[in-house]
């Protein structure tokens, strides 16, 4: 009888973890089997998308990328689910870790159905993964090609936020300074003023420039965002050529980067002990006039009243810069997991349709993202940077592309930032010289290995 | 012997005080900050005591525990940890016996196995394990155990092992001859002694299971779950994106438990770890 | 006996066997398959030969991380190993306090490395914000030397608790009898206790060695390797060539870099028993 239990215990414990692996060996292969019928009949079931609504039980997988909206999208999830019954699921990852949650969720069997790339540069990463959008009711709403991310006649990815940045300043100071924005129209205007100011901080009481905060949360207003406009102007004069960069216009870039760090509220060589919140609290508490960022920053800065707000192009001294608008593109586009299931890439379609033609979706986006869509039925938002950004267009100034999507790897990036930082601390042409050979040697080198 | 306090001893109690205010103040000022208000908590003020303007009360714990995801993720580490070390203790503590009683080929490459998976880093299997993991769907905290199992094995193992060479084989024999089955042998006889071994090497995993970090985040299904350290580091990598006060909290939240643990097992622990390290 | 036992093999082997194939065996092998392969997902890698090999030697910054980790690894277990055997040695001399002492040294231990680097995150910006340095994710100097103050933080307690049942356990009537024929404290400190807890030395210093070695959640929370991978350790180095980096050579790369990694673990380990059980014998 003893034996027999004991027995009976052994057989259950073995046959307990075998259970475990076998059950789930099945499982796995379907996946599998699933995965090839997709790829062909993928772009059959996106036409019936648009008449075919909550079908067939399918789920969504969204890896957010912008953290600050969250809690946002969780709602938005939660609304979609409560209407269709469709599950969707928004995981956000931590600051700076996108590209390597995504490789690793990438690599599991319940993978994300519905992820972002940066660009072309992020899109050449991912092309293997991503479904040809094309045929979709959501191709089908936006507004312009221009927000596509096509190759060879493929849609791979879609625009989704369209953003702006610029000089944000505060009127209210500036004026006090005794200067108005209409004073402003290229860069050696602005350096006047800037340079006015700083002569005068202490009778005035606050600085011309918030600090820099070189660390992780902001450096890329200047590594990816500041470092934009060199890359534009080039692109401009000689065609885009994302193989190699000249640096035609790097001393433009140490022109502006000097007044920046030379201006502000602190030494320059105290900026690295600064972050990208000590820089907010600067702006937000009156101590400096201008700041750079963008449309996505408004719920930082809205504490100043929305009269007192305004932006200002980066002028860097390049020619016919007084036509020059505010730095408009984005960075952020949707791309479906082709290796999904049938149902889940349906239900995904389904979902992005969803948010940006219903009330709820782009209310949501409008309203609590702050978010200006490509989308026909956008709705406008309510946030005074983009209104801004809008009139800059409507005045007939040019915008400035976005064109770091084209920046080789993350890796340049922190090179040219940690380059700056050191340039900071010690302002000579020997340090410049290392930003330059970080700029371009480094591009060069990034692509190569990115490509090779 | 009664021993005569000198000057130096005097000298030393002073010296070894002022470390030991030394070695609790990092946890200290995390606990004051999370009594602050927002905004006092700066990268410049974080040494400043709470006042009365900035002191916020219990508000950073009430926000961590509710909207935080804090208790979820406790909860998970919870049945992860618990799960992980029952397993780990039963499994391998019959395992080493096998290994010990029976001297044959077999044991002999697993024991050697084992030994040599306790070098081996975990960087060298990351990659393949979560694939494994994923194919046979060991991503929720339940049956994450078996992972833990599989590559825990070894410290376990070794120092199960290491213990039983020294109980008798005789009283076993006796056990057998009046009719246990290995089984009950074991149970009865083996595991009452196996007791001290049992609870070191159980403190050594649930020390090393409960703060893992990166198993977890590569084999665990993180839309559905996340532990305590998954969770930190998310507020860590979201610096300046996340309410800081909230955070602190989250940090004593899970510091807390863990020091009152050990206040009241401390002999356990440090005995567990002697016995751990002069077995490793 | 043992054949009895042998017939139970399912029962007592199995399971742990199983979990340790899964967990432990299967990945081990197809991790070192992989090092010779380029390869996105297991299913689809390509034989390529030892260029991941190459490839990992040429990469600068995994040799900078493997300068930064041995720079590091020196450092930490000789500071550990010291401050741990000295603490130890007064806490041997039954002073007020004893218990307390111990206690309060040995709970850092019980924390984990992602807590412990987020606490340290925090206090060390404190310190360097209001000296008007550089943060830690601008500051290799203070990157270094928070990991330091880190692992001794953390490590010290664990290893002062290894080094007092060492001295402990050295008989009273040997130190007695040392005192009686005229030997001085020193003489006894380097003659008397040193040699018998020979045995702890050998744990700790491998236990530290290794530890250091290994480390990546302190790192990771602490500097996660900035400024631009200075303070970068082997390990996140491989985590960053795996997951950080896009494109499907990086993967193979990295499973070479784990393999190197793995080997130079086990090379440690083994020279440096080795080395101290030698010594133990002479002894």
């Amino acid at each position: 009888m003893k034996k027999l239990i004991a027995l009976l215990l052994a057989a259950l414990m073995v046959v307990g973890l075998f259970a475990a692996c076998t059950d789930t060996g099945t499982e796995s292969t379907d996946p599998a089997e699933n995965g090839t019928p997709t790829g062909t009949e993928g772009e059959g079931t996106e036409d019936e998308g648009t008449e075919a609504p909550a079908a067939g039980g399918g789920s969504v997988y969204y890896l957010n990328f912008k953290p600050e909206q969250d809690e946002d999208w969780q709602n938005l999830a939660k609304v979609y689910t409560d209407l269709t019954g469709v599950e969707v699921t928004v995981l956000t990852a931590a600051a700076g870790t996108y590209e390597e949650t995504l490789m690793a969720e990438m690599a599991k069997s319940e993978a994300p159905t519905l992820f972002q790339v940066n660009g072309p540069v992020g899109l050449a990463n991912w092309k293997d993964y991503c479904l040809d959008l094309s045929g979709s009711a959501l191709y089908g709403e936006l507004t312009s090609d221009d927000f596509a991310l096509t190759e060879d006649g493929a849609v791979y990815g879609i625009a989704y936020v369209i953003e702006t940045y610029g000089i944000i300043y505060n009127k209210a100071l500036l004026e006090q300074a005794g200067y108005t924005e209409a004073d402003i129209t290229d860069f050696d205007s602005l350096k006047a003023v800037v340079e006015d100011i700083t002569a005068r901080s202490e009778e005035l009481g606050f600085a011309a420039f918030t600090s820099a905060g070189m660390d992780g949360s902001s450096d890329w207003r200047f590594k990816t965002h500041l470092a934009n406009l060199p890359i534009y102007y080039e692109y401009e004069a000689e065609g885009v050529h994302a193989e190699a960069i000249h640096g035609t216009y790097l001393d433009n870039y140490r022109a502006i980067w000097d007044l920046y760090i030379n201006n502000a509220t602190c030494s320059p060589a105290e900026l690295s002990a600064k972050t990208g919140d000590d820089a907010v609290s600067e702006f937000v508490n009156g101590q400096a006039v201008f700041y750079q960022n963008g449309t996505w920053a408004y719920n930082d800065v809205s504490s100043l009243g929305d009269e007192n707000l305004g932006m200002l192009p980066i002028y860097i001294g390049v020619d016919g810069e007084e036509n020059q608008g505010l730095c408009t593109g984005s960075e952020n586009y949707w791309c479906v997991n082709k290796d999904a299931s049938e149902e889940d890439i349906q239900a995904t379609l389904d979902f992005l349709y969803w948010v940006v033609t219903s009330k709820e979706g782009t209310a949501a986006l409008a309203d609590e993202m702050g978010f200006v869509i490509p989308f026909k039925a956008a709705k406008e938002t309510s946030n005074p940077l983009v209104a801004i950004s809008e009139q800059y267009i409507a005045d007939g100034k040019k915008s400035v592309d976005w064109c770091f999507p084209t920046m080789p790897s993350e890796e340049w990036k922190n090179g040219v930032g940690s380059a700056l930082t050191a340039y900071a601390a010690n302002q000579n042409d020997d340090t410049w010289a290392a930003v330059v050979t970080a700029f371009v040697d480094g591009w060069a080198t990034e692509y190569q290995l990115a490509n090779g | 012997m009664v021993k005569r306090r000198t000057v130096a001893d005097w000298i030393w109690t002073v010296m070894l005080s002022l470390l030991c205010l030394v070695w609790v103040y990092p946890v200290v000022m995390i606990l004051l900050n999370a009594l602050k208000v927002e905004t006092a908590i700066t990268t410049g003020g974080a040494f400043q005591l709470p006042t009365l303007e900035t002191f916020a009360g219990l508000d950073n714990f009430v926000n961590a525990i509710q909207a935080k995801g804090f208790l979820d993720a406790f909860a998970t580490s919870l049945v992860i940890t618990i799960t992980s070390v029952a397993l780990i203790l039963v499994c391998c503590s019959m395992c080493a016996w096998f290994i010990t009683r029976v001297n044959n080929r077999l044991s002999k490459l697993c024991y050697f196995l084992f030994v040599f998976s306790m070098v081996v880093p975990f960087q060298m299997l990351m990659f393949t394990l979560a694939a494994t993991a994923d194919r046979l769907k060991l991503n929720t905290p339940w049956n994450i155990c078996i992972i833990y199992l599989g590559f825990g094995a070894g410290l376990a193992v070794f120092m199960f092992a290491g213990f039983m060479k020294s109980i008798p084989i005789e009283v076993e024999e006796a056990a057998m001859i009046d009719g246990c089955n290995p089984l009950q042998t074991f149970f009865r006889i083996d595991l009452p002694v196996l007791k001290p071994t049992l609870i070191s090497v159980g403190i050594l995993e649930t020390m090393w299971v409960w703060n893992d970090y990166l198993l977890p985040y590569l084999v665990l299904d993180r839309k559905k779950y996340t532990t305590v350290p998954i969770l930190i580091q998310y507020f860590k990598g979201s610096f300046g994106k996340v309410e800081m006060g909230p955070t602190m909290a989250c940090i004593i939240l899970t510091v807390l438990p863990i020091i009152v643990l050990y206040l009241f097992c401390q002999k356990h622990i440090i005995k567990g770890v002697v016995a751990g390290a002069v077995k490793g | 006996m043992a054949k009895i036992i042998r017939k139970w093999w399912p029962v007592f082997l199995l399971p742990t066997l199983v979990a340790f194939i899964i967990g432990f065996v299967i990945p081990f092998c197809q991790g070192l398959y992989l090092s010779f392969c380029k390869f996105t997902t297991i299913n689809k890698a390509e034989w390529v030969g030892i260029s991941n090999y190459l490839k990992a030697f040429q990469d600068t910054q995994f040799r900078s991380a493997f300068v930064f980790t041995a720079a590091f690894t020196v450092v930490s277990t000789v500071l550990i190993n010291v401050c741990a055997f000295v603490v130890a040695l007064t806490l041997t001399r039954r002073i007020r306090g004893t218990n307390l002492f111990r206690t309060v040294f040995f709970m850092p231990n019980l924390i984990g490395g992602i807590v412990l680097g987020f606490i340290w995150n925090i206090l060390i910006n404190c310190v360097l914000s209001l000296l008007g340095k550089p943060l830690l994710a601008l500051n290799t100097t203070a990157g270094f030397w928070g990991l330091i103050i880190l692992m001794c933080w953390q490590q010290i307690g664990y290893m002062m608790i290894i080094y007092i049942a060492g001295l402990q356990s050295i008989p009273g009537e040997l130190i007695e009898a040392a005192r009686i024929d005229g030997a001085s404290a020193r003489q006894i400190l380097f003659r008397v206790k040193i040699p018998n807890v020979m045995p702890s030395i050998t744990i700790c210093l491998f236990l530290t060695l290794t530890n250091s070695f290994k480390l990546f959640d302190q790192n990771l929370a602490l500097t996660g390797g900035d400024p631009n991978h200075a303070t970068e350790m082997l390990a996140m180095n491989i985590y960053q060539t795996f997951y950080a980096r896009s494109g499907p050579n990086w993967k193979g790369i990295g499973q070479a870099k784990a393999v190197l990694f793995c080997i130079m673990v086990i090379a440690i380990s083994l020279i440096q028993l080795r080395a101290t059980r030698s010594k133990e014998v002479q002894q």
